[in-house]
């Protein structure tokens, strides 16, 4: 009952966000700067995310396969499609389910925490009272700059983390470089740029409106506010989780 | 002039305000007092809209702003001012993007005309030097002073404060209010004051409304508290503990 009666809430709320905004120049000066927030500003949390994880990604890969085994013989194994396995999950999960958990735990504890601040100390209901949608006015630049910076995140992010698996080819000697990229080549298809773009435009959409969903409902004081901004966090990873599952099952269902 | 009419308001199973009905005029400073906890803010935040009451009416001018659709309700709130008990300044913008807010957001002012109108509600309020600061670099008095400046920047007809002089000191708890009935007359504008400092009410109050457990207990004016206080023993006891 509780859930349903948040998700009522979630649907009202958005009901008002999704307004046309009071004065058009106004609203694209707030979202640039959001848009600088949101993305200038993750730049180098998603740079040391990706290309570490690309990094260890393709040695770990690179360890399970050619190792020796007894149920298959590495020499049988192509070392291509170390590549194909990096390049593919890169582009399925790592690039927007894990650069999105990462950028939920800043972008959303620091959106959950800025409205919810503004909420207690009544800044909110001084934007209602000067006849401004609040609603709309604090949450609708940030999600339009999530929906544009947090996808060219998600791209940066894919191409760090091949970049990792060829700084980590560099240094091993059962890997080249060469052999990643050809097997992230070979297996490539269409349908996986738009399953990565699918999920970074979703994920974008949640973590900056569960965010605000979360700030824009706080009551009381300091203490709420960090409350407020660890319950998005919770809220956002969960539903990254579960759209991610939905996605793939609508996509990529054999 | 507001008018309020069988104004009442629940939250849960719980009645706090009881059947209101009030009138307020312009160009007189109104002050509603009482205890805390006895509803007097959530009468105020019902009369901006932040609350919806659960019955009644509230009359600005002919327009019920209760049954008024909601672009309506947002342009009559253009014609409201509110001074909020913690300020509600703009943490990000300096003193005067604070009062420009609200012009740049409604007005057609060109900026020079915007920035004039800022330096003349500054100097209304008796506040110079301060245009580049942030609300986190000045006194409490001074955030009072630009919340009363950014309430009156665009052309006002209703202001309302609630308790204006919550943190202040004494003598500067007399300058605002001095400010706001100074405001009030020369805009003529209806001003609804929310206080339990029993020195505003004597110095300032034309138009007294005593709210008392959610009801309003007692209306007069300053002059006819002596008499109400001989008849009215909650008002007695209310006022004796304000000194």
């Amino acid at each position: 009952m509780n859930l349903i009666s948040e998700i009522g809430r979630f649907i009202i709320f958005m009901k008002f966000v999704l307004h046309r905004p009071e004065k058009a120049k106004v609203f694209w000066k707030i979202t640039f700067r959001e848009m600088y927030l949101i993305g200038i500003d993750s730049v180098l949390i998603v740079i040391l995310i990706a290309t570490f994880t690309g990094a260890v990604t393709t040695i770990q890969t690179a360890n399970q396969l050619l190792s020796p085994s007894d149920l298959f013989p590495t020499q049988l194994m192509p070392k291509f499609v170390i590549g194909a396995v990096v390049g593919t999950s890169s582009l399925l999960e790592l690039a927007p389910t894990v650069t999105c958990l990462v950028l939920a735990g800043k972008i959303g504890a620091n959106i959950a925490s800025e409205i919810g601040n503004m909420k207690v100390s009544e800044q909110i209901d001084a934007y209602e009272v000067m006849g401004i949608n609040s609603a709309s006015f604090v949450t609708l630049p940030k999600i339009v700059a999530g929906l544009i910076m947090i996808p060219c995140l998600i791209i940066i992010a894919n191409f760090l983390l091949i970049y990792g698996g060829v700084l980590a080819c560099k240094a091993t000697t059962s890997l080249t470089a060469d052999d990643l990229i050809q097997g992230a080549r070979l297996v490539f298809k269409p349908l996986y740029l738009k399953v990565m773009l699918t999920k970074s435009f979703i994920f974008a959409f949640l973590i900056t409106s569960l965010s605000s969903f979360q700030g824009y409902y706080t009551t009381g004081g300091a203490l709420e506010v960090g409350i407020a901004g660890t319950k998005a966090v919770t809220k956002i990873c969960i539903f990254i989780l579960f759209f991610d599952l939905i996605i793939a099952q609508l996509f990529l269902k054999s | 002039m507001i008018k309020i009419e069988h104004l009442d308001k629940w939250f849960d199973d719980r009645q706090i305000l009881f059947d209101i009905n009030t009138e307020f005029k312009p160009g007189v400073a109104n002050l509603v007092i009482g205890a805390s906890g006895s509803g007097k803010s959530v009468l105020i935040k019902c009369m901006v809209g932040l609350l919806e009451p659960t019955n009644g009416k509230i009359l600005y001018g002919d327009q019920d702003f209760i049954s008024l659709e909601y672009q309506h309700k947002q342009n009559l709130r253009r014609e409201i001012g509110m001074l909020f008990q913690n300020n509600a300044l703009f943490d990000s913008l300096t003193v005067e993007e604070n009062i420009d807010f609200p012009l740049r957001m409604f007005s057609k002012m060109s900026p020079e005309e915007r920035k004039e109108r800022v330096n003349f509600c500054l100097e209304k309020v008796q506040l110079t030097n301060a245009n580049k600061k942030y609300p986190a670099e000045i006194s409490g008095g001074m955030k009072k002073r630009v919340g009363i400046a950014r309430a009156i920047a665009l052309e006002i007809k209703y202001l309302f404060c609630d308790e204006p002089n919550s943190g202040l000191d004494p003598l500067t708890s007399r300058v605002i209010d001095q400010l706001l009935v100074d405001i009030t007359k020369e805009f003529n504008i209806t001003t609804i004051i929310n206080s339990h400092d029993m020195k505003t009410v004597m110095d300032i109050g034309e138009h007294i409304i005593f709210i008392y457990k959610g009801q309003n207990w007692w209306e007069g004016s300053k002059n006819e508290i002596t008499e109400g206080r001989k008849s009215n023993k909650e008002l007695n006891e209310f006022f004796l503990a304000s000194f």
